[in-house]
């Protein structure tokens, strides 16, 4: 690992400013993904401004009877949050979903956000990779693309974000607090990440220097008619190779409200607010389920190893819009899928 | 533009960051370490403590053999900086038998069901597993295999491991 100047922030407005000081630091906080890319060589920082200990831990009612998560929540404790398992249960089950029991302890709920993709050659510092090294091209096109996207991608880069947590985030509608040089503001979830295009190195629309400081969730947590589904290649501890969130308001057999969000298949988690409107006012059945998931996946395209993902996706989108609408999630211990 | 700006950040000269003071509390006795940042949490124990109980398998955090209590909850010591642990509480598989050397009863359950076979996901596992049953989250089996998914072991004895989790934990 290269040598590193280690520095530890008192506050938000200090880490900010240390940031801006030298070019070349990064923040770390839970650093399970950073400490990694670190060891193969893939990041470099010269300087380490470490927010692990600023006052961002804790879980609060907003006014308008949703949730403010402080970034700095490591991952276990959201999930198992009493407040998070009642009103936002898709939230804990897709954060349940995701690593290891060790890593879930470690990692910070603003760092799941910012975690990088798992594509192989973005890891190979030996190997072209745009997000890495612009300009140098994609390796994925034409080599190994098992994981990679089928929706978003573009001729840079078909690389997918890692992240369960954000999936569910996507579909609950949540919102980024962000603080920088310029102040606070706030991002929707949607607007966070990025599609590839012709700037892969930029996963999300964070300006330098700005640190995540919460998110905040919405009063409407679809907790009675919800299920993440995670398709892998392995039982557990595996990334996806397709994942659906699906929530639904039911008002008896007709869909009032309907969100739908995939991962494992863009470089964002995927939401498709046409889908969506294709569900609402609409009967929970198959054929409504199977007119979104088709509207959703139109404009999919596989590649050399991953054009299964497409058919994967339709079938995973209808199972798990099944198992919301009978009020039977998926339970992340349970391998057989219902 | 990227690579410009990096080959620029590297050929600046970096000074050579200093050595820095470090305190924790491993296995209940306070020790004062003088680190490089770069320092694992892992390598701190290993090659500075002398504790080589605790494994280095993969280096990346998808074994779980490294696998230790930081403050009471179970981690992977390969993706944490010494440093940035500063002032807090490990406690590695050195830690856990009695003073007159009995044995923890995870420990004993692990050799009863022959919980192993080369032992290099042992201390790991143990951890991992004395982690899991503090947490208080898995009541079954099924949920005991998902969450001790962290720890690989590559022999295969995952049916003892189970066993012996449950025996510790009072299942029947």
């Amino acid at each position: 690992m290269i040598n590193f100047d280690y520095v530890r922030a008192g506050d938000v407005a200090e880490a900010v400013r240390l940031s801006a000081a030298t070019p070349g630091a990064r923040f770390i906080a839970g650093g399970t993904n950073l400490i990694d890319l670190m060891k193969v060589d893939v990041e470099r920082p010269v300087r380490l401004i470490d927010i692990s200990r600023l006052p961002l831990r804790s879980v609060e009612e907003t006014p308008s009877g949703g949730l403010r998560i402080g970034a700095l929540v490591p991952n276990s404790d959201l999930a198992w949050h009493p407040l998070i398992e009642r009103r936002y249960p898709l939230l804990a089950s897709a954060i349940l979903a995701g690593a290891s029991a060790q890593l879930r302890n470690m990692a910070s709920t603003g760092g799941n956000l910012l975690q990088r993709t798992r594509c192989y050659y973005f890891y190979d510092a030996a190997t072209p990779c745009n997000k890495r090294a612009p300009g140098s091209g994609c390796s994925a096109l034409t080599g190994l693309n098992r994981m990679h996207a089928i929706l978003g991608a573009s001729q840079s880069c078909i690389a997918t974000h890692p992240s369960d947590m954000c999936v569910a985030l996507a579909a609950l509608a949540a919102v980024v607090h962000v603080a920088g040089p310029s102040g606070e503001r706030t991002l929707r979830f949607v607007d966070f990440h990025r599609a590839p295009g012709t700037t892969p190195e930029r996963d999300t629309n964070l300006e330098p220097h700005e640190i995540v400081t919460a998110i905040e969730l919405p009063a409407q947590g679809f907790a009675a008619n919800h299920s993440y589904l995670k398709i892998r290649d392995r039982a557990s501890y595996a990334f996806a190779l397709v994942s659906v969130a699906a929530a639904l308001e039911l008002d008896g057999e007709v869909i009032k409200e309907a969100r739908l969000a995939l991962g494992g298949v863009a470089h964002k988690p995927w939401r498709d607010p046409a889908a969506e409107q294709a569900l609402r006012g609409r009967p929970a059945t198959e054929a409504s389920f199977a007119a979104a998931a088709d509207r959703l996946l139109q404009d999919a395209k596989g590649h050399a190893h991953n054009a299964f993902k497409i058919g994967l996706a339709r079938r995973a989108i209808l199972r798990a819009l099944s198992q919301a609408a009978r009020g039977t999630p998926q339970p992340q211990w349970q391998k057989k899928i219902l | 533009m990227a690579r410009t700006s990096r080959t620029r950040a590297r050929a600046e000269p970096i000074p050579t960051p200093g050595k820095v003071s470090v305190t924790l509390t491993v296995n209940g006795v306070e020790t004062q370490l003088e680190l490089a940042p770069w320092t694992t949490l892992l390598d701190a124990l290993r090659e500075h403590l002398g504790l080589t109980g605790t494994k280095k398998g993969c280096d990346h955090g998808q074994c779980g053999a490294c696998t230790v209590l930081l403050d009471d909850r179970r981690i992977n010591s390969c993706l944490a900086f010494a440093v940035m642990k500063d002032g807090a509480r490990v406690t590695t598989i050195e830690g856990l038998a009695a003073p007159d050397g009995k044995l923890h009863p995870l420990q004993q359950a692990f050799i009863e069901h022959d919980a192993f076979q080369c032992g290099y996901c042992t201390p790991g596992q143990i951890c991992s597993a004395l982690g899991l049953i503090a947490e208080g989250h898995a009541k079954t089996a099924d949920e005991i295999r998902e969450l001790m998914s962290g720890n690989i072991c590559r022999c295969g004895a995952y049916p003892n491991i189970l066993a012996a989790i449950e025996q510790a934990m009072g299942r029947p």
